[in-house]
């Protein structure tokens, strides 16, 4: 008891000390304290679940839980609950202003994104830094089509998710050869060229300055002007995306790359092509993404390289993280939380890739899974 | 010209040698790359302005600038050793019997975390190294070597002689070695393998420390991203000479401070920063295992 709390006082003083020169004295000193108490609770709570009675306790809230879950397990609830959402997703709009509208826009582009990711990284298992290369190559794809060739929304949104996927088995190819760390230094690297040529090939990105004017998305003479229009773009967008994902998910494909993440020499005894496989998942992670960065495009009808930075990527990685990689309602709900909790935590808005950095970190060590973890993810990352 | 690009090539493989040691040393133990490494070299450059601007508050740098240098040295080496160390204790050591992507992940979380801390306490803007060192140097017609050059050289070279002997010679050096071959067996002959890896973050830290000194001193700014592309240069040396080699990190460093210098004054120098992911790509498909990196069968 005496250790630990020694212990607690031990590492709150530590931080003190780290934060010190960058801080300053009463700030670093207000941190630790801070810290320390964090620290208490985090041992007094850790102390009372270990002990007999919080066993006890501990043991029937799980319970409930399994109940609870039970409950949703039957199957008119699995098939309400995403005809719920949706009823609710097709009438919120209809009562909030433009700005929230906006909000729930930006939430189905990272959703279709990060679903995207998602493939590469939680069913594949392939650590891809370089994803927002392919949100660009989107982008960039029906900014450049649409304002030197006149080419609509509608086949550049097929062309960009084309182009992307081609970039995307680029890549593929290239990594075919590395394993986990590797792969992802490479992938940054491939995100860092993509972005370097986006900034000074002048004549065709117009560098810095980004892309101006491009038309908005329409149907017959019907013109996507108003911030609801997209709304409902962006969800069927998106409601495809998760019907399709969905789909590959439960298909032999799904099952190829889940086997192959747990264990690639296993896998390809077993008789699956890990070279198809992996070049497929980069392909088809990156298609989305086109897509997302076609509709982003249309939608702002402005680009320019700044969207397209690694902390971009760090976004949606998070995304993924935090809802669970390789589930999809989890990534759904990640994504859901990352765009809207900012929102509401306005004034600490500063704080926000603080708050995600530090996320990652503490998911990795006490929820690797995610916050909704896919099952069979949930074993392979408790080991 | 071509001499002059030699030198600032060495100048900056030094530097990327110091860094890319840190990624090789982790890596050859833990077998992780240390994605935040790149953070506590833009740490270390930090310190080095905060803790001059202390010591230059109180009137010391006046008196004797050397003493204040060697002090500010030893706080930037100090503070990141313990910068380095925490980075160890809190998002790798849970994380050490976890699948590779867990680690990985972790490592990135906390380069994020490193570099916003880093904006919100000593704001966005550039942190500007004040005129104190006295300039000059030898110059040969067109081609000058100032003293500062020289200094990171010299220093660079000594440090790295001295990895090499500590790591051959010393206990704890062989320790390591023994850890990075096989860390079931030689926790088995009796090597503490928490001090043996905490010993090699605090090295990589230290090393990465001075590297961010020497390039406050070069470059005279110092920014809260920097460590984001040194990191990825730091690693593609560590992968050029072979991961895990030791004499490896020091070649691959130098040349590619070689390379893209050269390739900066001779090819295009707004595509200098993609030189150095060019040659990662293309030395990771045709020779994955580095200039001097032995071959290792994959253990399944």
């Amino acid at each position: 008891m005496f250790r630990k709390r020694y212990k607690s006082i031990f590492a709150s003083i530590w931080s003190g000390l780290l934060l010190l020169p960058f801080m300053g004295i009463g700030r670093s000193a207000i941190a630790a304290g801070i810290l320390f108490a964090g620290f208490t609770l985090f041992t007094k709570t850790k102390d009372f679940i270990t002990s007999p009675e919080g066993r006890i306790l501990s043991h029937s809230v799980q319970d409930r839980i399994c109940t609870i879950y039970g409950m949703l397990e039957t199957t008119w609830i699995k098939r309400g609950f995403p005809v719920a959402i949706l009823t609710l997703l097709l009438i919120t709009p209809l009562t909030i202003n433009n700005y929230y509208i906006d909000v729930l826009t930006i939430t189905g582009i990272y959703a279709i994104l990060a679903l995207g990711l998602n493939i590469v990284v939680g069913l594949a298992g392939l650590l891809d830094l370089g994803y927002v290369a392919f949100y660009a190559v989107g982008a960039y794809s029906y900014g450049i089509l649409n304002t030197q060739f006149g080419i609509s929304f509608w086949p550049a949104i097929l062309i960009g998710a084309i182009l992307a996927a081609f970039a995307g088995m680029l890549l593929g190819m290239v990594t075919l050869r590395l394993r986990g760390d590797y792969l992802a230094i490479v992938t940054l690297g491939f995100l860092m060229i993509v972005h370097l040529v986006l900034n000074n090939w002048d004549e065709v990105t117009r560098g810095p300055n980004g892309i101006l004017g491009i038309q908005s998305p329409s149907i017959g003479g019907f013109v996507f002007s108003e911030p609801i229009h997209f709304y409902y773009l962006i969800l069927v967008l998106a409601v495809f995306t998760v019907f399709v994902i969905n789909r590959i998910n439960h298909s032999w494909i799904g099952r190829a790359w889940i086997a192959m993440r747990e264990n690639e020499i296993a896998a390809s005894a077993m008789g699956i092509d890990v070279t198809k496989m992996k070049i497929l998942a980069f392909a088809l992670g990156a298609s989305w993404a086109g897509i997302a960065g076609v509709f982003f495009a249309g939608r702002y009808s402005f680009i320019s390289p700044e969207s397209f930075t690694f902390l971009e990527t760090v976004l949606v990685l998070s995304m993924v993280v935090l809802g669970g990689m390789g589930s999809i309602p989890g990534v759904i709900l990640g994504t859901a939380l990352l765009i809207i909790l900012p929102e509401i935590f306005r004034g600490f808005q500063d704080y926000r890739m603080l708050a995600f950095g530090g996320a990652m970190v503490l998911m990795m060590a006490f929820r690797p899974q995610g916050l909704i973890g896919s099952p069979r993810r949930k074993i392979e990352l408790h080991g | 010209m071509l001499l002059q690009q030699l030198i600032n090539g060495l100048t900056l493989g030094a530097v990327y040698a110091l860094i890319a040691l840190g990624y090789t040393m982790v890596y050859g133990i833990l077998e992780l790359i240390n994605f935040a490494h790149g953070e506590i070299y833009m740490v270390g450059a930090y310190m080095t302005i905060i803790s001059l601007s202390l010591l230059t508050a109180t009137g010391l740098t006046a008196k004797s600038l050397i003493l204040s240098l060697c002090i500010v040295m030893i706080l930037t080496m100090m503070s990141c050793a313990a910068y380095g160390l925490t980075l160890e204790r809190v998002a790798y050591r849970p994380l050490r019997s976890a699948p590779r992507l867990a680690p990985l992940i972790s490592a990135i979380g906390m380069s994020i975390f490193l570099q916003n801390y880093v904006m919100l306490t000593q704001g966005s803007a550039d942190k500007v190294f004040p005129h104190i060192l006295p300039a000059g140097g030898l110059s040969l017609g067109n081609t000058s070597l100032t003293y500062l050059q020289i200094f990171i050289m010299t220093t660079s070279m000594f440090l790295m002689i001295s990895l090499h002997a500590f790591i051959r010679k010393t206990r704890l050096g062989k320790a390591m070695r023994a850890t990075a071959q096989d860390k079931k067996m030689a926790s088995l002959v009796g090597i503490n393998i928490d001090n043996v890896i905490m010993a090699t973050f605090i090295i990589g830290s230290v090393l990465a420390a001075v590297a961010g000194f020497m390039v406050a001193m070069y470059y005279g700014l110092v920014n809260f991203y920097m460590g984001y592309v040194a990191g990825i240069k730091a690693f593609t040396a560590a992968v050029l000479g072979g991961i895990g080699n030791i004499q490896g990190a020091v070649l691959g460093g130098i040349l590619l401070g070689v390379l893209e210098s050269l390739g900066a004054a001779y090819i295009s120098s707004e595509y200098k920063d993609a030189f150095a992911f060019i040659v990662l790509i293309l030395i990771l498909i045709f020779k994955p295992n580095g200039l001097l990196g032995e071959r290792v069968p994959e253990k399944v």
